[in-house]
């Protein structure tokens, strides 16, 4: 082999290992959700490409706000998705929607965008 | 637009009035709590409340679902008792009206009408704000009313402001969906970027093929100077192709890549890149090539592929749009406005503004704009919008109306009992909007793929590369480019993303329009594959109430003079077999006489006097204790009774006068319906606690074989499981109410629904029209849906899985074929429009009519 076949191989191969890592083996720390005084857990989700914060931990048995205000206006995001729950919200652009959820059993629950390809998730403790 | 956003739920912020002297006594408040669904709900609720500082005691009932909360108002606000039963885990029930307010100009008048609100009884909290000059008023319907509000909000020195006429108006006239119009003008920018690019692509693949074309190949041959000043050029000339019409893939894939994820965006993005790139090195240093003139360039691609895509965008925006049509019908349905009578005034206020116990009048033509019941006149209204039932339905005093039906006739007033988002048709409208953004089980495959979906592209394209690289022919870094442009460009993720969710908002707005509410992409795909449909007799296939069916009579006697006897005694009786004869006795018009001595002879029958006759009218036992012989009649009453029917005696002056006979009806749709239930290959179970003998006249009647009869109420569940331990997937048909666990064990609980109680729990299924058509129509819809679904999954995996091998070259070995970019441009822009036209083809389904 020549030398610029291998440096395209190893370059390549160094691509490859580097997408891996960084779409699927790196993973976000979650963001608690705050206590309000309306008896509600809280947190505010920006929809702009992604979720962000896009994993939120929250208590058991205590109500869940999740304040979505979504800053973009590509079709994939209009909704937003809480299959578990059976729950879901429509965000128009620049509006804040607020979707609240009962939590009953601890577990991770994703969110997502209908076509999925926008994800979240919702750590229940 | 402004009036949205700001009623959207912010924390409560306003103060609480805890500065109020406490009086002697503590304050009243009834609250309904929804979510309770066990026994040992109510303690904990209890348990929560009484903790509070100020509750003097707490009691809650399971059955009315109402907390009644004794408490002292100086040390606790009611909002806080309606935060402890949130925080417990509940819903606390409130309605929630914007009142506007004159002249509020200051922030402390703000404070001084919250404050005033909140000390009234019944008012959970109150948000005033400047920027509408409004108050928004959560309050609980049962305790207070406008009035009490009114007078809260003037004892704080305000005024509340009269609806201007304009104002109503101008609350008519405001249709603009903000979404629609967010979306015709993304559609208009994708179409001028397109129109650009376009432009800019015509010169740019003319000029980037020089030796194809005659003249040009004399005039910039390979290699010379002209040819790479001309490419140059075109290379300036893609730059604003490549970074304005191409922006969004731009932004759309950094903002994904901000959260370590990739999208369409990713793909084109770096699709285009790469080509552009590659054609500014060779256009730049044509001496890195082994032979100058392969240096060729690639400005084509870039410009085509944007102008495709960008097509392909603004299409699926526009076939979008569509796929929610259905909804947008039904929130059109929406009353805008409401004639009040306030004060002895009727004033004209937008429908926001009514509260519950408003009188509401309204005119023949108008729309009913929220859900009440009928107190003064009478009408038919039009209700084909909501229930799909065609015929206007007459309504009397004391009827329930449905909001945003037509008022055809007459003209009337109702007390609004449901008002804003309580009413049946902002339940349907939400409930159709949840399911709408539900899954289908068949989603979890997708959604599987769809995460590692674009990485994986990604890595398969750089193998592709590598590989050309490393074993392909010459040019090797012009095949290898190729490749891996054509590779990132033709995979779509759009088209699996779109396939299931577009096919599902159709199918359940299809079904919103025919009266079906269908709760969830769940209830959508289990539908389709019933095995067996149980329905329950009484309410389901009957009428569920009795009706008179036959007049039989002994010699000497005629027909309607019996059933004239027979109706006159029974006028007074409050019995429902007493009321179906009288009502069948009215239908033919017969003029009723008094009655003398009416008595009721419990468990046999009821005698009294009429036209100077002595009659009887009941069963066997009461002929024969009065010794009246009734041999003549016996096989009549056997016939009658072995059809399922309840037939009496009549008995004139101490002779057997004849029969008449009362059963529950069957509902004219019933047997067409059934029949098409088994044309669509489903086994149809009947189900009811009536005795054997009815129930077997009944499935005769209708045409059901298998019949499970005498079945106790607590059973209907356990029915259900034995037969779903077959193995089958069970439907069950029932009123929602008494059927509810039988409805929960189903696979798919199909309730009959009736007036303005649309959200029945127990439900997969809701049919707003109480007819068994709508089984029909809701299992074709499910079918066809997800027939739909299934097309679209096929048809985006399928092309995934054949374009990206085809685009990394696996048929050069064999066949020499490598796909060109732009063909990969054009086929991938197209995958997702078809995708989503596709959908939309279920726009057109017809349910079919079952003939009655």
């Amino acid at each position: 082999m020549t030398p610029d076949r291998w440096i395209v191989l190893i370059a390549g191969l160094l691509l490859v290992a580097f997408i891996v890592w960084f779409f699927w083996l790196k993973r976000a720390k979650g963001v608690r959700a705050a206590e309000t005084s309306g008896g509600y857990q809280e947190a505010m989700i920006l929809v702009k490409g992604g979720y962000t914060p896009d994993t939120i931990i929250v208590g058991r048995g205590k109500p869940v706000r999740l304040n979505f205000r979504r800053e973009e206006t590509a079709s994939c995001s209009d909704k937003v998705v809480f299959e578990h729950f059976g729950k879901s919200a429509d965000l128009p652009t620049g509006e804040l929607v607020a979707v609240e959820l009962m939590p009953k059993e601890a577990g991770e629950f994703p969110f997502t965008c209908p076509m999925g390809m926008f994800r979240g998730r919702l750590i229940v403790e | 637009m402004g009036k949205a956003q700001s009623m959207v739920n912010k924390p409560a912020a306003g103060p609480i009035a805890r500065a109020t002297p406490s009086p002697a006594v503590g304050r009243h408040v009834e609250l309904t709590v929804g979510g309770m669904t066990c026994a040992h709900c109510p303690p904990m609720i209890e348990k929560a409340l009484t903790e509070i500082d100020g509750v003097i005691s707490a009691h809650v009932n399971l059955a009315n679902k109402r907390a009644a909360v004794e408490y002292d108002p100086g040390r606790v606000a009611a909002i806080d008792l309606v935060k402890a039963i949130r925080a417990a885990g509940y819903a606390p029930g409130a309605a929630t009206i914007r009142i506007p307010i004159k002249s509020m100009h200051c922030s402390s008048c703000v404070t001084r009408i919250e404050l005033a609100l909140q000390m009234t009884p019944g008012v959970l909290s109150a948000r005033a704000n400047l920027g509408p000059n409004a108050v928004d008023v959560e309050y609980d319907p049962s305790t207070v009313d406008f009035d009490a509000m009114r007078r809260a909000i003037e004892s704080a020195g305000h005024k509340v402001a009269e609806p201007k006429a304009a104002d109503v108006k101008a609350a008519v006239e405001e249709d603009g969906d903000p979404e629609q119009i967010a979306r015709e003008e993304e559609y208009r920018t994708l179409m001028r970027k397109f129109w650009f690019a376009t432009a800019i692509s015509i010169p740019v693949m003319a000029l980037s093929y020089p030796d194809l074309i005659p003249g040009l190949r004399d005039w910039m041959p390979m290699g010379s100077d002209t040819r790479r000043i001309v490419w140059a050029l075109l290379g300036v000339l893609s730059l604003p192709v490549l970074l304005w019409a191409g922006s969004q893939f731009f932004t759309g894939m950094w903002d994904a890549l901000k959260h370590r994820s990739a999208n369409m965006h990713t793909l084109i993005a770096i699709g285009i890149t790469a080509a552009f790139l590659y054609s500014v090195v060779a256009v730049a240093y044509p001496g890195l090539f082994p032979d100058p003139a392969l240096a060729e360039v690639f400005w084509d691609v870039t410009d085509v592929v944007v102008a495709l895509v960008v097509l392909g965008l603004a299409l699926e925006i526009k076939a979008k749009g569509r796929t929610s049509e259905a909804i947008k019908k039904l929130i059109g349905l929406q009353a805008k406005t409401a004639r009040v009578v306030r004060d002895g005034k009727e004033i004209d206020l937008p429908v926001e503004e009514v509260v519950v116990g408003d009188i509401v009048v309204v005119r023949p033509g108008e729309k009913i704009p929220v859900d009440g019941e009928v107190t003064e006149g009478e009408s038919a209204v039009d209700e084909s919008l909501i229930t799909g039932e065609s015929m206007p339905v007459e309504k009397h005093v004391g009827d329930e109306v449905i909001g945003s039906a037509i008022n055809k006739t007459g003209s009337f007033r109702f007390k609004a009992t449901k008002v804003g988002k309580d009413t049946a048709l902002a339940t349907i409208i939400r409930m159709v909007k949840d399911a709408q953004g539900s899954k289908a089980p068949i989603q979890r495959v997708v959604d599987m793929v769809s995460g590692y979906f674009v990485p994986t592209v990604m890595i398969l394209a750089i193998l592709a590369f590598i590989a050309w690289y490393l074993v392909g022919p010459e040019p090797r870094i012009v095949y290898s480019t190729i490749v891996l442009v054509t590779t990132l460009i033709i995979a779509c993720p759009c088209a699996l993303g779109l396939a299931t969710p577009t096919s599902l908002t159709v199918g359940i707005g299809k079904g919103a329009e025919n009266g079906i509410l269908i709760r969830s992409g769940d209830a959508l795909q289990t539908s389709q594959q019933l095995d067996s449909i149980i329905l329950d007799k009484t309410g389901t296939i009957t009428r569920g109430e009795p009706a008179l069916t036959d007049v039989v009579v002994a010699r000497g006697h005629n027909d309607n003079e019996v059933l004239r006897l027979a109706a006159s005694l029974e006028r007074g009786s409050e019995h429902p077999l007493g009321e179906a004869i009288v009502q069948g006795a009215e239908d033919r018009a017969l003029s009723l006489a008094d009655t003398e001595n009416f008595a009721a002879i419990p468990g046999h029958g009821v005698s009294g006097r009429v036209d100077g006759h002595e009659i009887l009218l009941g069963n066997a036992k009461l002929m024969r204790d009065r010794a009246i012989a009734i041999d003549m009649l016996t096989q009549d009453w056997e016939r009658l009774a072995s059809e399922g029917k309840t037939p009496m005696f009549v008995a004139a002056d101490g002779k057997a006068a004849g029969l008449v006979a009362v059963a529950d009806t069957v509902k004219p749709d019933s047997k067409g319906a059934i029949e098409m239930l088994r044309r669509l290959g489903i086994e149809v179970v009947m189900l009811t606690g009536d005795n054997e003998r009815t129930a077997q006249a009944i499935a005769r009647e209708v045409g059901v074989e298998r019949v499970l009869a005498e079945v106790l109420p607590d059973d209907k569940a356990h029915e259900v499981q034995k037969l779903q331990l077959e193995g089958k997937t069970v439907g069950m048909v029932g009123d929602g109410i008494n059927d509810a666990p039988a409805l929960a064990q189903a696979d798919v609980g199909f309730a009959i629904g009736t007036g303005t109680d649309v959200a029945i729990e127990a439900s997969d299924v809701t049919l707003i029209k109480g007819s068994l058509t709508g089984v029909v129509t809701a299992i074709e819809i499910s079918r066809a849906t997800m027939r739909n679904v299934r097309q679209n999954l096929v048809g985006a995996f399928g092309y995934n899985t054949l374009g990206i091998p085809v685009a990394m070259g696996v048929l050069y070995p064999f066949l020499g074929l490598l796909l060109s970019p732009l063909i990969a441009a054009a086929a991938m822009a197209f995958s997702s429009v078809t995708v989503v036209t596709n959908a939309n083809r279920l726009r057109f389904f017809e349910p079919r009519r079952v003939a009655s």
